[in-house]
């Protein structure tokens, strides 16, 4: 199958190693990655702040870029969310509705497709570290991907996953919500760091790099030993 | 940015990094979520019963008057006086009209946020009459001259040692913070207050389209008494509260309770269809309904959000919102606050002046989870940001996204962008987390992380 990876801005520019593990599962597996160049941004900043109008025209950019793409794949719940649950929504009444409902249907998120739409549990990976995993909302509450994540978790030899309490508790990131309202932001992040914390794991785990990135922030302003690592990171590792 | 914006960050900033308001406040929803589990589990299905508590709120919602005028019909019929009031201020006059008529100076409620809604406690303390709340939660705050602190549990903010010292201070006695002495130092401070009371006064949860009655639900027979020994008893209720058949309790009532209280039901649940009927040995000579709109309609008229009205009050999703558990109620400066609150205050009290609270959300979802009518809270959120910025969007904020669309639109410009930031942020490193730093917003609390050397999209090009 030809696979368009669709690797969100943020994944692009600051974790590159998330996206460079996402086209090396996929190739192995025997797929063809495409990347289209011109894509930059799903448009979700403008789009949750509610400057609709302004988000658009980037949007439109990406439903052109993958008009003829077979699976779409998303390397983050949140963008993931934007184009399978909000694209449609978008451009509701406008020319481009059927084909954001068209490409709605065909874009997965990255753990949901390697689990549900390839049925491929099992990647051979090696991680000897105990993690809890990070159940970002969007993935979580607008696409349901509570499984693919943790069946996945499950093959990984030597990985010991123990869950948090508030795992289903947002962490505060939130998109821009993070830098209007800091304050909120860090309270909710810590929240979520200390509840990681109880679980003695060394890793944060999330399909999610913008969820952990504010995570990662808050640990290493304070100095604590644990770290975060995207998903697709832990499932490349050999 | 308007003062109900600035009112609001400057007290969240406050609130947020308090960590003793953190802990009470998840110490108080970790034992309300364990006993809600366990009530949730009892229910045949939970997700068919919030299904089917949607669609009898849909159906009462959407033929509201149809069945506000089936309501009013059958309750007058037994005697009931009901008055339509369209805004807070008419309300307040209905409730001062009554009160004059009857000459009343002691008026006991039960709790309801509709009058919390109208300020009533304000109208009528300034009018110079005694108004003394008594359901528990109610009394402590008013004690404190405070407002609820949450629709369901007023004085959740409080710890025991707070009460005792409240209660010693303004009523003389306190020998102990022992919840069930406190709770009798109440009562015996109430209890004359309830025979000296001339007007009863209470909301309601339900009001029964089929057979004319209000529905109330409490767990510490206050409203009971609120009801049963004052001459008169009036009654305000938001329309919305209508549902169309009796058996329809049936599910709301467990629902009410499980998702408020954590309770299979709760302790008191009173129907009350008019004032003593001939024969009759006890309840009000007068019984007074006030209907009451105060922007209701208007939410019903916009119908994308129009299921904000099916909301029952249980403040299920108040508890499931980190917001509300790390800012707490009062920071939101509304009668209703946490996620409902944020979502109808636009509507019931503007747009623009409101609009912030939308914006304090992550919109992570956990509200519409929690809700046991299925109101699709944090996607209406969204829809007040986009209401906001299309009725009057913030210069530079529409400008930013402009930018970023022209930008992100043009490949070669992202990416010089993305090199242009690789080369700050060296800079950006000097001066983080200070009044000179562009990113201060993040870098006050949390580092930033490098951007990469090779970007993904370098990577790709790179190994072709």
């Amino acid at each position: 199958m030809t696979v368009t990876l669709f690797i969100p801005c943020f994944v692009d520019a600051l974790f590159p190693r998330a996206g460079i593990s996402m086209v090396q599962i996929l190739e192995g597996l025997g797929h063809t990655v495409v990347c289209p160049a011109e894509i930059s941004c799903c448009g979700q900043p403008p789009f949750n702040s509610g400057y609709w109008d302004e988000a658009r025209p980037v949007a439109a950019k990406v439903l052109k870029q993958l008009k003829d793409a077979e699976a779409v794949v998303i390397g983050s719940g949140s963008c993931g969310a934007m184009v399978k649950k909000f694209y449609p929504e978008l451009f509701a009444n406008t020319p481009q509705e059927e084909l954001a409902k068209k490409i709605a249907e065909r874009t997965w998120e990255f753990s949901d497709f390697l689990v549900s739409k390839l049925g491929v549990t099992e990647l051979g990976a090696k991680f000897p570290h105990k993690v809890t995993f990070h159940d970002g909302c969007h993935g979580l509450r607008e696409l349901g991907l509570k499984k693919p994540p943790r069946t996945l978790m499950s093959h990984v030899q030597g990985l010991q996953l123990i869950e948090m309490a508030e795992a289903e508790t947002c962490c505060g990131f939130g998109g821009t919500f993070a830098a209007k309202f800091p304050m909120i932001s860090t309270a909710m992040g810590d929240v979520k760091c200390a509840s990681a914390a109880e679980t003695g794991a060394e890793y944060i785990v999330s399909n999610d790099s913008s969820c952990l990135m504010h995570l990662q922030g808050l640990l290493s302003r304070q100095g604590k030993p644990m770290k975060t690592i995207h998903l697709a990171e832990v499932l490349a590792q050999k | 940015m308007t003062t109900f914006a600035t009112k609001f960050l400057k007290s969240a900033r406050v609130i947020a990094a308090d960590l003793r308001h953190r802990r009470i406040i998840r110490t108080a929803l970790t034992n309300y979520e364990i006993v809600r589990d366990k009530r949730k589990a009892a229910f045949q299905s939970w997700e068919s019963s919030r299904l089917a508590a949607a669609e009898t709120k849909w159906e009462a919602v959407n033929h509201l008057d149809k069945h506000l005028e089936a309501f009013v019909a059958k309750i007058e019929a037994r005697g009931t006086k009901v008055h339509w009031a369209s805004t807070g201020a008419q309300a307040r006059e209905i409730i001062l009209k009554i009160i004059r008529e009857k000459n009343a100076q002691v008026i006991i409620k039960s709790k309801a946020m509709t009058s919390e809604e109208i300020h009533l406690n304000d109208a009528l303390n300034h009018a110079g009459l005694e108004v003394v709340e008594s359901d528990l939660g109610e009394f402590i705050v008013q004690l404190r001259h405070e407002t609820p602190y949450h629709i369901v549990f007023p004085s959740m903010h409080l710890t025991r040692g707070e009460i005792q010292e409240l209660f010693q201070r303004e009523l003389g006695d306190a020998p102990s913070d022992d919840p069930e002495e406190l709770t009798m130092i109440a009562r015996r401070a109430l209890r004359n207050k309830y025979l000296a009371a001339d007007i009863g006064f209470t909301g309601a949860n339900f009001a029964i389209a089929e057979t004319g009655m209000i529905s109330i639900t409490e767990n510490e027979g206050n409203a009971r008494l609120t009801a049963a020994l004052p001459k008169t008893m009036v009654s305000l209720l938001g329309i919305e509260k209508i549902l169309p058949r009796l058996e329809d309790l049936a599910l709301f009532l467990p629902m009410l309770a499980t998702a408020g209280t954590g309770q299979q039901l709760t302790c008191y649940n009173t129907m009350y269809g008019g004032p003593r009927q001939p024969g009759e040995q006890d309840g009000p000579e007068e019984f007074h309904v006030i209907l009451l709109d105060n922007h209701r309609t208007e939410l019903l008229a916009d119908a994308e959000q129009r299921d904000a009205l099916h909301c029952i009050r249980c403040g299920a999703c108040l508890n499931a919102c980190p917001i509300f558990r790390n800012v707490g109620g009062h920071t939101y400066g509304t009668t209703y606050s946490g996620p409902i609150g944020s979502v109808i205050t636009p509507h019931l009290r503007g747009l623009q002046d409101w609009k912030h609270l939308s914006a304090a959300s992550s919109l992570c979802g956990g509200c519409t989870e929690a809700c046991p009518v299925k109101i699709d809270l944090h996607h209406h959120l969204l829809h007040n940001r986009r209401n906001a910025a299309n009725e009057k969007p913030d210069f530079l904020e529409q400008s930013a996204y402009k930018i970023f669309g022209y930008l992100a639109n043009r490949p070669a410009l992202w990416s010089l962008a993305k090199k242009l930031g690789r080369l700050g942020q060296p800079l950006q490193n000097l001066v983080k987390g200070t009044a000179l730093d562009p990113a201060r917003a993040w870098t006050q609390t949390r580092d930033l992380p490098p951007l990469a050397k090779e970007s993904f999209k370098d990577w790709w090009r790179n190994r072709k």
